[in-house]
């Protein structure tokens, strides 16, 4: 196995471009060190990211926040103004594995890793979030969502990686939140989950709203049915109804050793309407 | 001299304080040494073959690609370990269960093994054996193997201890029947009988120290073991005659243990990594990965138990019955049988029949864990219990108070008890401010009892004085939960003399004569009777070297507060002389001064526990977070209390954890699906709550100061505790462990449905 630590972004496409065999990208390893530990992947190529300085970063620009593919869960925690405009992306974040893994692990990671089950996507989906993928054809951003296309796999050609991750300028009167259910109070893994975002008119009426739902498909779900059950409403009763009933709707989970289809459809619902009412308080909602 | 092993009311001075732990340092500052700490030179990393089937037949292996890679230094097969069992099933059982002979038995099964000079070669090697499976079809689920046309294990498997001697072979290996009195006609007696099945699924000790050992056998015949074990001298002992070797040439050291519970009172793949040491002519070294202790350890039974009582409606339970079924994977052993004799020993019951069958099921072979069998049993019981006295409108506890066994009742599996501690630890929890406190919304709030039979065993220890006067305790039973300072307590305790001054060591096999496991809840009770028996010994020394030192008759000298003082008017002007002083001058006065015990030691006093527990269930995802605890135990007298605590809290802490969630989960392919700690969830520290315990003390009249185990019995009551608390929520009587919340939430679904229907 070859073992690379590439200084520049562009190095690290050159490196995994050329790659023969297969070619893994190492940020916080948490999980690829997992699966090379387990015997689950034998790589040809390892290329570390941590040492290219402008993926290391969180940059507040005008347009809103670009977070660097190697900046561990932990940081975004520590980041104020980025708490204060996508709380539910970094509570998503910071749930990943225990504090200790959050030292490592990377949203980027999070994403790339394609797990359905992933923490941080569905809050990412939720926000409208971007990856920034540069090729050797160059750089394009698409749709976080549009990243994972099925379990481990990914939408990224040879030669790929995720350079950062864009979310949007926050508008006022907006707020997010995503929770996620473990039989458990820490260190587990989602058996379902649900991120909200939304914002709000001077009225508190909900004006724009995104819902997403985890580890009840095969990728991680933007659910628009359940955004339109309470879009032009104050998240009242009936609305939270027409929303839990819409996150269930769109659910195609299976049965396995985490939980059951029955309960992954029935604990969406919930889950929804909980992060949805999260949601709307933190837009300043009543 | 006879020695009185019988209990003498006494003030003590060290016996019930709470020093330091004396192992503390050194673990939390990664000093001490665990199994896979140790290193020998040139020894090589040894690594085992597991069958990806439940259930198939070995046609053949192929190790000679294995064997022609360099740095390959051995390639074992069952055909290195011919049979040396000699006509014992038991042991030849662990043979087969250390490596396979004819069938792999279960997911995980043992077929091959390889030491090589690295980890990668050895991983390698692995790759390189080829094994031709002719795959069977498989059962594990307990219920499923009892039927007539289940996959059969053992095709001479018949059923042993049945009515009548059965015609055909069966997955049911032995039945054993325990109980007095007449049931049918206690059940007559009744105003309400309620009859129920209840299921535990399989669940792991958990111990976060996985299995590790360093062998090493020499051409002269003699060998090493160092290992995480609860009893290096059963590990030899079993080693030995696996390998054929004598017991005396097998020098077996057991290392610090990072939790045991049971899972470590049985070889695994010790007498592997030995032969592949004899076959290689270097040490080896076996570390078990997680996956490996979840596959290839020895976790607890899955269990199907059928309950039914009676009572009246003045409360008198009028008879109990109980049909166990104990998964005991591919082998032969006694879970079931001791479920049938803990499922109803805390109550005094005129009619009692519990009938236990050992199921053969496509599963690791199971091991004992903390109290085996006696939680299931109590969760079926305890929980038709707490429903009887619901269906009565009377307070569960009361009703068990009503019932509850004293001195002299005819205990359900047959002795009559002595002096005993069910009776208080319930009058305990009735004046608990538990009992009292308010419950929140969607808390529900349950208690059960619990009951361990305690064991006493082969001991032998060693208190040998050093020229500074300062003592070595040398014992054989493993510290698995604090012995080493009880036991130093007890010795200190004895002879007079500060805690501080007494260092008691867990020896290898070389350097005392046989000790049972730490197993049993035995450890302290057992060796700290062995420890104060030898520190006797040693006082009748130290007074016949002070007699000498005197030059006056030993009858004259007694022994108080660790000083030797002579007795009586004429020696009116001797000062004392302390253990230190007798010690500075043993050299002039008949050598080293030391106490030595071998006993067996009889009278384990069976121990019985009240727990209280509060239950919050989320009506939405069928979650439950237990928000308090209480445990009351009787301890017969507790040594090192804070230890005891420890005991007391880590039980619960298990408990909590194997009713809510934790579960052997297999797929159809018989496979585990679940062999880590992700998904096989044990709890955190944040799922729990602060566990509170008290402590009763109602000495064992067996013991010199009192003293019974205290390590088994709290993981008794909790599943029954759990479960009647998480069905007082909602009042949806949950039968079925873990209650994991789909189950839960199902069940609730399901009430919903019933109550509007």
């Amino acid at each position: 196995m070859q073992y690379a630590a590439p200084e520049t972004t562009k190095a690290a496409v050159s490196l995994l471009a050329k790659a023969k065999g297969s070619a893994y990208v190492l940020a916080g390893g948490s999980d690829l060190l997992v699966r090379m530990k387990g015997g689950f992947i034998e790589p040809d190529l390892v290329v570390d990211i941590k040492r290219i300085k402008a993926m290391r970063e969180v940059k507040k620009t005008a347009s809103g926040f670009t977070i660097g593919a190697a900046v561990p869960c932990a940081e975004l925690g520590e980041n104020k103004a980025l708490l204060k405009a996508w709380p539910g992306v970094v509570e998503a974040a910071n749930l990943i594995g225990s504090k200790q893994v959050q030292g490592r692990c990377t949203m980027s990671g999070n994403l790339c890793n394609a797990s359905p089950a992933a923490d941080s996507v569905p809050a990412l989906v939720a926000a409208g979030a971007k990856a920034v993928i540069q090729g050797p054809k160059g750089k394009r951003a698409v749709p976080v969502e549009q990243v994972p296309i099925g379990p481990g796999k990914t939408s990224l050609k040879k030669g790929e990686l995720v350079e950062s991750l864009v979310l949007p300028a926050r508008k006022p009167r907006s707020g997010d939140a995503y929770l996620r259910f473990i039989p458990r109070s820490e260190m587990d893994i989602a058996v379902v989950s649900a991120a909200v975002n939304l914002s709000l008119d001077a009225k508190g009426v909900i004006t724009d709203a995104r819902v997403s739902l985890g580890a009840v498909a095969p990728t991680v779900l933007l659910v628009a049915a359940a955004a339109r059950a309470i879009i032009g409403t104050k998240l009242d009763a009936a609305a939270l109804d027409k929303l839990g009933a819409a996150a269930s709707a769109a659910c195609r989970p299976i049965d396995d050793k985490r939980g059951t289809i029955e309960f992954r459809t029935k604990v969406a619902a919930v889950l929804a309407q909980r992060a949805a009412k999260i949601a709307y308080q933190r837009a300043g909602g009543k | 001299m006879p020695l009185d092993a019988s209990y003498h009311a006494k003030s003590f001075k060290s016996v019930g304080t709470r020093p330091l732990r004396p192992d503390g340092i050194d673990k939390v500052t990664g000093r001490a040494k665990y199994g896979a700490d140790h290193n020998m030179p040139g020894h090589l990393v040894g690594l085992i073959l597991r069958s990806p089937h439940a259930h198939a037949k070995i046609k053949r292996i192929d190790i000679s690609k294995a064997e022609k890679l360099a740095g390959v230094k051995a390639v074992l097969t069952a055909a290195d370990l011919p049979d040396l069992t000699n006509g014992d099933q038991g042991m030849f059982d662990i043979l087969d269960n250390c490596m396979a002979r004819t069938k792999v038995f279960y997911d995980g099964h043992a077929v091959a093994a390889v030491a090589a000079v690295d980890m990668a070669t050895a991983k390698q090697a692995l790759k390189l054996i080829k094994v031709d499976y002719q795959v069977l079809p498989h059962v594990t689920d307990v219920d499923e193997a009892v039927k007539p046309k289940a996959p059969l294990l053992h095709e001479k498997c018949f059923t042993e201890g049945g009515e009548s001697k059965p015609k055909n072979p069966s997955n049911v290996a032995k039945i054993t029947e325990f109980g007095h009195g007449d049931v049918e006609k206690g059940f007559a007696e009744a105003d309400i009988v309620i009859e129920r099945n209840f299921k535990t699924e399989q669940t792991h000790q958990g111990y976060i120290e996985p299995h590790a050992c360093v062998a090493s056998v020499s051409p002269d015949g003699t060998g090493e073991l160092w290992v995480c074990t609860q009893g290096h001298f059963v590990y030899r002992n079993h080693c030995a005659m696996l390998l054929g070797m004598d017991v005396s040439k097998l020098r077996v050291t057991s290392s610090e243990i990072g939790g045991g519970f049971g899972g470590k009172t049985h070889v695994w793949m010790e007498p592997v990594a030995l032969a592949l040491s004899r076959k290689a002519n270097r040490p080896v070294k076996i570390v078990m990965t997680r996956e490996e202790v979840f596959r290839a350890s020895g976790p607890t039974s899955a269990t199907s138990i059928d309950v039914k009582i009676g009572i009246r409606k003045d409360g008198t339970i009028t008879a109990g019955k109980a049909e166990l079924r104990y998964a005991s994977g591919p082998y032969l052993s006694m879970w079931g049988e001791l479920g049938a004799m803990t499922s109803f020993a805390c109550y005094d019951l005129k009619n009692v029949k519990t009938r236990g069958y050992e199921v053969l099921v496509n599963r690791p072979k199971s091991a004992a864990y903390r109290a085996p069998s006696a939680p299931m049993a109590a969760f079926a019981v305890e929980s038709v219990i707490d429903e009887l006295a619901k269906r009565i409108g009377k307070d569960p506890l009361e009703v068990r108070i009503q019932n509850a066994a004293k001195q002299g009742t005819r205990s359900s599996y047959g002795p009559v008890y002595g002096p005993i501690g069910i009776g208080p630890t319930l009058e305990a929890a009735r004046k608990h401010p538990h009992m009292k406190a308010p419950l929140g919304k969607n808390q529900g709030r349950g208690y059960a009892c619990g009951f361990w039979f305690n064991f006493g065993g082969q001991t032998c220890t060693d208190v040998n004085v050093g020229p500074d006067g300062t003592v070595t305790l040398t014992v054989g039973t493993v510290d698995v939960g604090g012995s080493r300072a009880s036991l130093a307590l007890c010795v200190a305790e004895e002879l007079g003399i500060p805690y501080d001054q007494v260092k008691c060591t867990v020896a290898d096999t070389g350097a005392l004569g046989h000790n049972d496991m730490t197993d049993g809840s035995r450890g302290t009770f057992s060796s700290s009777m062995a420890g104060i028996f030898a520190a006797r010994n040693t006082i009748e020394v130290l007074k016949e070297r002070a007699a000498k030192m005197w030059e006056i008759p030993v009858s004259d000298v007694a022994w108080e507060n660790g000083h030797a003082k002579a007795v009586g008017s004429k020696y009116g002007n001797l000062a004392p002389l302390s253990l230190k002083e007798i010690a500075a001058a043993a050299g002039n006065t008949g050598g080293p001064v030391a106490g030595h015990a071998e006993i067996v030691a009889d009278g384990a006093g069976v121990s019985f526990a009240t727990h209280i527990c509060d239950v919050e269930v989320d009506p939405e995802t069928g979650r439950s977070r237990v928000v308090r605890y209480t445990v009351i135990q009787d301890a017969g007298k507790a040594v090192h209390p804070t230890y005891v605590e420890g005991q007391y809290q880590g039980g619960a802490a298990q408990g909590i954890g194997w009713a809510l969630n934790e579960e052997y989960i297999y797929g159809k392919d018989g496979r585990l699906q679940n062999p880590g700690f992700l998904d096989y969830r044990i709890p955190v520290c944040s799922d729990l709550p602060m566990i509170d315990t008290q402590i009763l003390e109602i000495p064992n009249p067996n013991h010199p100061y009192g003293v019974r185990g205290v390590g088994e019995t709290s993981i008794v009551p909790p599943i029954a505790a759990i479960a009647n608390a998480v069905s007082n929520a909602f009042g949806v009587r949950m039968t079925h462990v873990p209650m994991s919340p789909p189950r839960v939430l199902k069940a609730l679904e399901a009430a919903k449905k019933t109550k509007k229907a």
